[in-house]
C-alpha cells in the first residue's frame, strides 16, 4: 500500500486557497448524472449531502437511526470553534491552526489542520444565516466562551446544545433537499459493506433494518460519514447505535485504519454508579469556564468523605486541593482534556476519590455563583446585598448559562449543583483515529470518501473541545464538496452503475452469510455480555494509561473473546423484520477486532502522546513524553485478511511551519 | 450504588409488525436498582427474555441522555412517564416503588404507524420539516458575516427556546385529537423570530400546516397537555404564534 497525502505545493496559508481555483470542476449537467452515497447524517454526513445535492449531485443518503435529525452529533454541548476574533483577544487562523496542532500534541497534518482553521469562519457564517440560533449578548451579537488548551475565546455556541442546533441547521438544510428530490434518503438502514469494482468504491450493500431485506445501492463514490468508535468500551459518552461497522468494513475492503489507539477520554463526566450501566454522560467543558475541579488535600478526609461522614461544602479551603490550579497554573483548569483526565486519574489512584468507587473528583461552582452573584448585586445597585441574596443571583446566572446540564446532572445522580459540587469522572468521549484519508479526504479505496469523526485526519493524539463540530461542519461543507469534484470529474461519462453485477451479488452473498452465522451458535450468552468484557479490557488496559505488558494481555484476551463470541452468542429471532440483538452482534463483531487493532497500534507506538499515555514513556513530573525522531508518523494499518496481523504504513510528520516542542501547560 | 431491590410487575405491549395484532404481554422483573433508568430496566429484562431464547422487546433509543428524541415509551398512560421536562432515558427508577405494576405501551396516533412492539415511525415529523422547515440558503462560504445583523437577546432566546424541540413526538402522543401542531409551530416560531427566517415565513407556514394535515395529525383544542408532558417544555405560545403566522400567510395578499 502506498500511502499519498497529496499535499498541494506552496506556502501553507496559500494552500486551500490555491487548491480551490485548480481543482477540475464536473459542470451542471453532468452533476445530474452522477451519483454519491453518503452514509451517516450527524454533522458531516447532513452537511455534505445536502451541499453536493444543492451542486446538482444525485445523493442517496443512509442513516440507521429513524430520522437523520437523531444522529449523535445531536449530543454535542458544549460548541464549536471559529477563527473570528469577535472578542478581539489576539485570535487569528494562525492562532486556531497553532492550538489545534499544538493540542493534537503533533500528530496530525499542517495543511489540513490550517485549512480546517481557514474555513471555520464561514461555518458560523453559514449557520446563522440558515436560522442556527447562537447565545447572542445583549447587544444582539454573538456571544464566545473559552474552552481548554485555548487562551482566547473563541467558543461559539447555543447554551448546553450546541451539537444539537448545528445539527437541526444541517438537517434543515438536508430536509430541503430531499423535498426538491436531489437527496432520496434510506433512515432505518444500516451499512454492511463497501462494494468495490475494478479498484473503485463503487456502492454498499445495506441492511433494511425494518424488513431485515440486504440491498444493494449503486453510486459513483462512496462518502463515509459513519462517526467515531467509542463504544469499543461499551461505557462512553456516545450514543447506543454508535458503531465502527460501516469504516470497519471499508477497512477490510482495503481503506487503512490509521492512529487507532488515539482515543480520547473526556475529563468532565459523570462517575458510573453500577454495573447496570449502559452509558456515561458528559459534563460539557465549558462547565471549566466556571468549575474549579479539586479533591481533599488529606486522604483522611477524603475517606471520610466516602463513607459519609463529611460533606463537600464542610471542607474549608484550606483542605481542598485544586490540583488543576496547582499543577497548571497558566491554564488552570482550562487544560485540554488528556491531561485534566490523567490528572484526576491520578488523585484518584493515589486514593483522594471523593466517591464511594473512589473514582471522582469535584466539580465546584460555588466560588462562580459568588461572583456572578456579586457583579449582579452591583448592578442592581443591592451594595449591602447579604451572603444568600448575593448566592440567590449567582445562581441565577449559572442558570442561564448552563441550566440543562445541572438538570441532567440532577436527573442522573439526584443530587442538586447549585447546592453540593458537581462529581465527575473521566470518561470515552471521542476517537481521534479513524480511516486514513489523504488531503481531499479520500481513503486508500479510490472513490471512498471519509468525515468527521470517521476519519483521522485533524485532531492528532488528542482534540480540542469544540473543535469535533468544527471539523464535521468544515468537511461536509466546505471540504468534500470541493475535493470530491476532482475525482468525479473523471466519472461523467462512467453512467449509471448497475447493481447487476458479480460484484453485488457477492458482496450480498456474504453479508447474509455472515448474518445468518449468528443463528447457527448453540449458544447462551447475549451480545452485551460480550460488548461488555471487550469494553473492560479495552478501558482496563488500553484506556487512559497503557503499558507493553497490559497491552499484549489484552491482545490475547481479545483474541479469546472473538472466538467465544463466534461459538457462544445467542442471538434471538430471524434474519426478517425488526432484530435489535442481530443489529448489536454485528456491531459487536466488528468492534472485537478493531479492539484488536487498537491495543496492537497502542503497542506499536512507544511514546506517550496526547491521549496515548504509554506508562512507560513519562516525564519526571509525570507529564506524556513524546518520542519524535522515533514515532512523528501516521500509523495507517493495512488489512491482511487476518484480523490479528495487520500491516502496518507509515505516513510521516512534516512540520514546516511550526516548531515541535514538549507540550506545556503550566 | 446499586442495590437492586425493587421487583416489578411489567406489562409491556409486544406486536411482531406493522400489520400484526398486538397485546400486553405480562413479565416480572425482580433485582432492579432505583439508579437505573428506566430504559437499563428495559434492557435488564430484555437480557432475561433473550436468555429464554424469545424475541427481544424492540423500543427506539440512542443517545441516553434526553437530545436524541429517540425514546418513545407512554409508561402508565403518561409520554415519558410520570416525571416533567424528561425523555424516558432520563427516567430513573427511583421515580417507582417496589411492587409497582408499570403498564409500558408505543406512541398511539394514526401518524405515527407501530413498526414492532414500543417503536413507532416517526417520518410524518420529516416530511413536515421537508415541506418548509428551512432557511433557503445553499452552502457557499459567501453569506454575509454572521455578526452582520445584530438580533435582540430576547429574540434570539425565544428562538431557541423553540428550537430545543427533539422531534420525538410526545406532543402528539399525549394529544387526545393526536395534533402536531405544538411541534411543527416550534418550527415556525424559530424562524418567524429571526430575520433569515422572514422572506420564507408566509410559504413556510402555510405548507408545513398543509403537510401536518395531509400526515392525518388533528387538530389543536387548546387542551394543554402536550405542553405538560413536553420533555423539552416547549411552550403552547407557540401555537398561538403559528395561528397567527398562518391566518396572516392566509388573508393578506402576496404582495
Amino acid at each position: 500500500m502506498k500511502l499519498e497525502a497529496r499535499i498541494p505545493e506552496g506556502p501553507l496559508d496559500q494552500k486551500w486557497t490555491k487548491y480551490k481555483s485548480s481543482v477540475r470542476l464536473v459542470n451542471p449537467s453532468n452533476k445530474r448524472n452522477i451519483e454519491v452515497i453518503v452514509v451517516g447524517t450527524g454533522l458531516a454526513g447532513s452537511s455534505a449531502a445536502a451541499s453536493l445535492a444543492e451542486m446538482g449531485y444525485k445523493v442517496k443518503a443512509f442513516c440507521f437511526q429513524d430520522s437523520p435529525r437523531r444522529a449523535h452529533s445531536i449530543a454535542a454541548q458544549g460548541g464549536i470553534n471559529a477563527a473570528k476574533n469577535y472578542m478581539n483577544d489576539g485570535d487569528s487562523t494562525y492562532r486556531l491552526f497553532y492550538d489545534t496542532i499544538k493540542g493534537g500534541d503533533y500528530r496530525s497534518r499542517e495543511a489540513n489542520v490550517h485549512r480546517l482553521a481557514e474555513v471555520s469562519a464561514s461555518i458560523i457564517d453559514q449557520c446563522v444565516a440558515q436560522g442556527v440560533p447562537f447565545a447572542r449578548d445583549y447587544g444582539g451579537l454573538l456571544d464566545n466562551r473559552s474552552f481548554g488548551g485555548t487562551q482566547v475565546s473563541r467558543t461559539f455556541y447555543a447554551k448546553g446544545q450546541t451539537g444539537q442546533q448545528l445539527l437541526l441547521g444541517a438537517y434543515s438544510a438536508l430536509s430541503r433537499q430531499i423535498g426538491k428530490g436531489n437527496v432520496k434518503l434510506y433512515n432505518r438502514h444500516e451499512m454492511m459493506d463497501l462494494v468495490v469494482v475494478d479498484g473503485k468504491a463503487r456502492g454498499i450493500i445495506a441492511r433494511n433494518m425494518v424488513t431485515g431485506e440486504i440491498e444493494s445501492h449503486s453510486g459513483h463514490a462512496v462518502v463515509l460519514c459513519t462517526g467515531g468508535y467509542g463504544n469499543v468500551f461499551f461505557l462512553s459518552t456516545n450514543a447506543m447505535g454508535s458503531n465502527v461497522t460501516a469504516a470497519w468494513r471499508a477497512h477490510r475492503k482495503g481503506a487503512a485504519f490509521a492512529n487507532a489507539c488515539f482515543t480520547q477520554i473526556h475529563p468532565t463526566c459523570i462517575p458510573v454508579s453500577g454495573d447496570h450501566q449502559s452509558k456515561l454522560t458528559l459534563m460539557s467543558e465549558s462547565l471549566r469556564n466556571d468549575g474549579r475541579i479539586w479533591v481533599p488535600l488529606h486522604k483522611e478526609d477524603a475517606e471520610a468523605i466516602r463513607a459519609k461522614k463529611l460533606k463537600p461544602t464542610d471542607l474549608p479551603e484550606e483542605r481542598r486541593d485544586y490540583y488543576l490550579e496547582r499543577r497548571y497554573p497558566a491554564f488552570g483548569n482550562l487544560v485540554p482534556r488528556d491531561v485534566a483526565s490523567r490528572a484526576a486519574k491520578e488523585r484518584c489512584d493515589a486514593g483522594f476519590g471523593v466517591n464511594a468507587t473512589g473514582e471522582a473528583v469535584y466539580l465546584d461552582f460555588a466560588s462562580a455563583i459568588m461572583r456572578y452573584g456579586k457583579t449582579a448585586a452591583t448592578v442592581q445597585g443591592l451594595h449591602n446585598a447579604s451572603e444568600d441574596q448575593i448566592r440567590e443571583l449567582g445562581t441565577k446566572v449559572v442558570e442561564a448559562k448552563y441550566g440543562n446540564l445541572f438538570q441532567m446532572y440532577e436527573q442522573i445522580v439526584a443530587e442538586n449543583p447549585y447546592k453540593t459540587p458537581m462529581m465527575i469522572y473521566p470518561a470515552v468521549h471521542y476517537t481521534m483515529g479513524g480511516l486514513w484519508v489523504d488531503y481531499e479526504l479520500m481513503t486508500t479505496v479510490t472513490g471512498c470518501y471519509a468525515c468527521g469523526e470517521a476519519n483521522f485526519s485533524d485532531h492528532g493524539a488528542n482534540r480540542l473541545g469544540a473543535s469535533a463540530l468544527m471539523q464535521g461542519l468544515a468537511d461536509g461543507y466546505f471540504v468534500l464538496p470541493y475535493t470530491i469534484g476532482n475525482y468525479l470529474a473523471d466519472e461523467i461519462s462512467t453512467g449509471a452503475i448497475s447493481t447487476n453485477t458479480p460484484e453485488f451479488q457477492e458482496a450480498e452473498k456474504a453479508v447474509k452469510e455472515r448474518l445468518a452465522g449468528f443463528f447457527k451458535t448453540t449458544g447462551t450468552e447475549t451480545v452485551d455480555t460480550y460488548h461488555k468484557k471487550l469494553g473492560k479490557i479495552i478501558w482496563d488496559y488500553c484506556g487512559m494509561a497503557r503499558s507493553k505488558e497490559g497491552l499484549e494481555f489484552a491482545i490475547s484476551e481479545v483474541r479469546k473473546i472473538r472466538e467465544d463470541f463466534y461459538k457462544n452468542v445467542k442471538v434471538p429471532g430471524g434474519m426478517t423484520g425488526v432484530n435489535t440483538e442481530l443489529e448489536k452482534a454485528t456491531r459487536v463483531a466488528d468492534f472485537i477486532e478493531l479492539g484488536e487493532l487498537m491495543c496492537l497500534d497502542a503497542l506499536d507506538r512507544n511514546e506517550s502522546c496526547g491521549g496515548h499515555f504509554r506508562e512507560e514513556f513519562q516525564t519526571e513530573e509525570g507529564e506524556a513524553l513524546r518520542v519524535d525522531d522515533k514515532y512523528s508518523y501516521v500509523a495507517a494499518w493495512e488489512f491482511s485478511g487476518d484480523p490479528s496481523a495487520p500491516k502496518l504504513n507509515k505516513e510521516d510528520l512534516n512540520y514546516e511551519n511550526i516548531k515541535v516542542q514538549q507540550r506545556s501547560y503550566k | 450504588m446499586s442495590n437492586g431491590n425493587m421487583n416489578l410487575t411489567l406489562k409491556v405491549w409486544r406486536q411482531s409488525n406493522s400489520t400484526a395484532a398486538g397485546k400486553m404481554e405480562t413479565y416480572q422483573l425482580g433485582g432492579v436498582s432505583p439508579d437505573m433508568s428506566f430504559l437499563e430496566m428495559i434492557d435488564m429484562l430484555n437480557e432475561q427474555i433473550i436468555r429464554k431464547g424469545e424475541d427481544a422487546i424492540a423500543f427506539d433509543h440512542d443517545c441516553r441522555e434526553g437530545i436524541c428524541g429517540m425514546c418513545s415509551m407512554f409508561i402508565n398512560g403518561e409520554a415519558h412517564g410520570p416525571n416533567r421536562g424528561v425523555t424516558t432515558c432520563q427516567l430513573h427508577m427511583r421515580s417507582f416503588k417496589d411492587g409497582d405494576t408499570i403498564y409500558i405501551e408505543p406512541w398511539r396516533a394514526e401518524g405515527f404507524p407501530v413498526v414492532k412492539d414500543l417503536m413507532v415511525d416517526r417520518a410524518a415529523f420529516d416530511r413536515i420539516i421537508q415541506s418548509g422547515g428551512f432557511v433557503s440558503v445553499n452552502t457557499s462560504g459567501r453569506t454575509m458575516d454572521a455578526n452582520a445583523i445584530p438580533i435582540p437577546k430576547d429574540d434570539a432566546d425565544k428562538a431557541f427556546d423553540a428550537a430545543t424541540c427533539i422531534g420525538c413526538g410526545a406532543c402528539v402522543a399525549t394529544c387526545p385529537n393526536s395534533s402536531a401542531m405544538l411541534f411543527v409551530s416550534a418550527k415556525v416560531s424559530q424562524f418567524a423570530l429571526l430575520p433569515q427566517g422572514h422572506p420564507e415565513r408566509k410559504e413556510r407556514v402555510l405548507n408545513m400546516v398543509k403537510q401536518m394535515d395531509a400526515e392525518g395529525f388533528g387538530n389543536c383544542s387548546n387542551i394543554g397537555a402536550c405542553e405538560v408532558q413536553c420533555p423539552k417544555s416547549i411552550s403552547i405560545e407557540n401555537i398561538a404564534r403559528m395561528n397567527r403566522e398562518y391566518l396572516s400567510a392566509s388573508v393578506k395578499p402576496e404582495n
